[in-house]
């Protein structure tokens, strides 16, 4: 039993990364409808923006709400020079876009500070949390701003003016579009917002998994696979969502057996599916409904 | 964000209708691919010719991609999976039993068939970015699940397996890549021409109904779930054919060829050459060979990056892949033909 709760808060504290990451991708998916497979790199490239500004000398604080705002601007521009523009081309041809963007980030991000690995620091310290040898301070740390943040997100969306704009763009853009909502802007906010979810995740994850270009791969892979099991449409589900990729990756690394590291992924994934064909719109999706 | 029911009317599929006779290269072009297919090897080198048998079955995986999503409107990430299975089919037949090549390709077919429709079970519940997960994970799943020890005196495990190249038969004087090409070229324009058949088909009329419209194929009287796992499982064999070529062309296997990237590569492929018209595949092969190549000759540091904006040009000139270059070659000749 022991091992049981043991692992549980070890995958705990693995998901709070996930659910992280799950969180920007939910956003951006929110805003534009779309997984963004560069969101990763992007997050990725945010973190070494501000690992640079702490090499300057910048306050790890300072260096975090700056890279914050760059980050949002940075999302924005992207949306504003690069996807605009594809804004009519089929679905596929955007997601091909991604791609590209994905190979651009982690391609320059590699010219500019090479491939060695590099310590990243946290806030938190990393002793024990509560005398637990699994979850450390930096864990628990990661935890409580996953929960901050979500509940940040859960006011602006439900009780600001904007947060109101930006749903309605994303669910009925041209009845929106009529009540006087920029509907293009909201997009390139919902990209501003989701880079900057991003780089908070980036900058929380680094110590843990270290900073180097490819920081992201298994990490946003686990965070898609946590924002469709909660279903796309639901911030509160992405976290919860990560929170139960964590374990599940967790326990089926410890009872199944013959499963090493390697298998880990392909387990937790295929659970996630027998999951989804139960709840084909994830476990807090809305169900969505087609007129023919 | 309430549980409420959200209504989605018409207009934001994922896959645009591709009518089925936008899907095909007309009988004169045809034939001048063809004729250049047949002769440009007798006069270029073994390199390649090596490249363009490399052409010729990577655009097959392209094609029976093409057949998933732009047919029926499903999406794949898992075709490297398929492409897997059927180059280690291939390999471990023809060097741990010394069963001739040209009977592997079949069986490498139809054991990918069978994979593909019996996977299409439980992803029927599932469409758009679930259906990619769901296939994303079968990806990530096959480079460990061909290291797994039991398998190794088979597949060899993380070494892989050294396949012997065909000479050519019946004396030809030929080079062994030369009749690997023709050989290949021979397989894929089989494979072509039954794709192309198979979507003028009512089969095929019944892909694309799903494609434009579930429900109202269903409505129709269209079996969906028999017709969405048939398109998996055509689309899962052609790619095992295509990965057993792979497996005599490169003379070699390993799990690490069969990942995530190669299914995005086909992917690729797929969107430069035009989503639903089956020719530009080749288009779309010959992008993902070269490209990068290319890419790495501009800048050694930055070739990611330069295969990126690469890519970015392409799409925002052509939205729609070399279909669209198709469609205006086409407007163009024939208002030369009016004048």
């Amino acid at each position: 039993m022991e091992l049981f709760t043991n692992q549980v808060l070890a995958g705990i504290a693995t998901g709070a990364i996930y659910a992280c990451m799950a969180l920007a991708v939910v956003m951006i998916y929110q805003a534009i409808d779309h997984l963004n497979f560069a969101q990763g790199e992007m997050a990725m490239f945010s973190t070494f923006i501000s690992w640079q500004l702490m090499q300057w000398g910048v306050p790890y604080w300072a260096a975090f709400v700056i890279t914050l705002v760059l980050s949002f601007i940075g999302g924005i521009a992207i949306e504003r020079i690069l996807f605009k523009p594809l804004a009519k081309a089929p679905v596929l041809t955007n997601v091909a876009g991604f791609i590209a963007l994905f190979s651009i980030i982690n391609s320059s991000a590699g010219l500019i500070w090479d491939f060695t690995i590099k310590q990243y620091p946290t806030p938190f310290g990393s002793s024990p949390f509560l005398g637990s040898q699994l979850v450390s301070t930096h864990q628990a740390g990661m935890i409580g701003v996953t929960v901050l943040l979500l509940l940040g997100l859960y006011f602006f969306f439900q009780y600001t003016r904007i947060g109101l704009a930006m749903r309605a763009a994303a669910s009925v853009p041209e009845s929106a579009r009529l009540v006087g909502i920029n509907t293009s802007w909201m997009i390139a906010l919902g990209w501003g917002m989701a880079s900057a979810i991003g780089s908070i995740a980036g900058m929380l994850i680094a110590p843990v998994v270290f900073l180097e270009p490819n920081m992201m791969g298994g990490v946003l892979i686990y965070g898609f696979a946590a924002a469709v099991l909660g279903g796309l449409t639901s911030p509160f589900g992405a976290v919860v969502g990560g929170f139960l990729v964590g374990i599940f990756e967790n326990l089926a690394g410890t009872y199944i057996p013959g499963v090493g590291n390697e298998l880990k992924l392909p387990i937790a994934l295929a659970l996630i599916i027998s999951v989804l064909v139960v709840k084909p719109a994830g476990l807090f999706g809305r169900h969505i409904v087609k007129r023919v | 964000m309430s549980a409420a029911e959200d209504v989605v009317t018409e207009g934001n599929e994922a896959v645009e209708a591709v009518p089925k006779r936008a899907m095909t290269l007309g009988l004169g072009t045809s034939l001048v691919v063809l004729l250049l297919l047949v002769a440009v090897p007798l006069f270029a080198k073994n390199f390649i010719i090596f490249q363009m048998t490399q052409l010729l079955y990577l655009g097959l995986a392209v094609l029976a991609l093409n057949i998933l999503t732009g047919g029926s409107g499903q999406f794949s990430l898992g075709q490297s999976a398929f492409y897997g299975i059927g180059a280690y089919v291939t390999a471990v037949m023809m060097e741990q039993f010394n069963i001739p090549y040209f009977l592997c390709l079949p069986v490498a077919g139809v054991l990918c068939f069978g994979v593909g429709f019996l996977f299409g079970q439980p992803a029927l519940r599932l469409s758009g970015v679930y259906l990619a997960l769901a296939t994303f994970a079968l990806a990530t799943a096959m480079p460990q699940l061909l290291k797994l020890n039991f398998l190794e005196p088979w597949t060899g495990g993380v070494q892989g397996l050294v396949v012997t190249k065909p000479d050519a038969p019946f004396g030809l004087k030929m080079s062994q890549d030369m009749w690997l090409y023709y050989f290949t070229l021979v397989v894929v324009l089989a494979i072509y021409v039954f794709s192309v058949n198979l979507l003028r088909s009512r089969s095929g009329r019944a892909f694309m109904a799903i494609r434009d419209n579930e429900i109202a194929a269903s409505a129709m009287g269209v079996n969906v779930a028999l017709y969405k796992t048939l398109a998996f499982g055509v689309s899962a064999g052609i790619t095992g054919v295509a990965g057993g070529l792979s497996a005599i062309a490169v003379q070699f296997v390993a799990p690490d060829s069969f990942t995530i990237t190669l299914a995005i590569q086909l992917f690729l492929g797929m969107v430069v050459g035009g989503v639903g018209w089956l020719p530009g595949s080749i288009v779309g092969a010959a992008f993902i060979i070269f490209v990068p190549n290319i890419a790495e000759g501009v800048s050694k540091g930055l070739s990611g990056a330069v295969f990126g904006v690469i890519l970015f040009i392409v799409i925002y000139l052509v939205p729609h892949g070399a279909r669209q270059v198709a469609i205006l070659g086409q407007q163009f000749a024939g208002r030369l033909r009016r004048n």
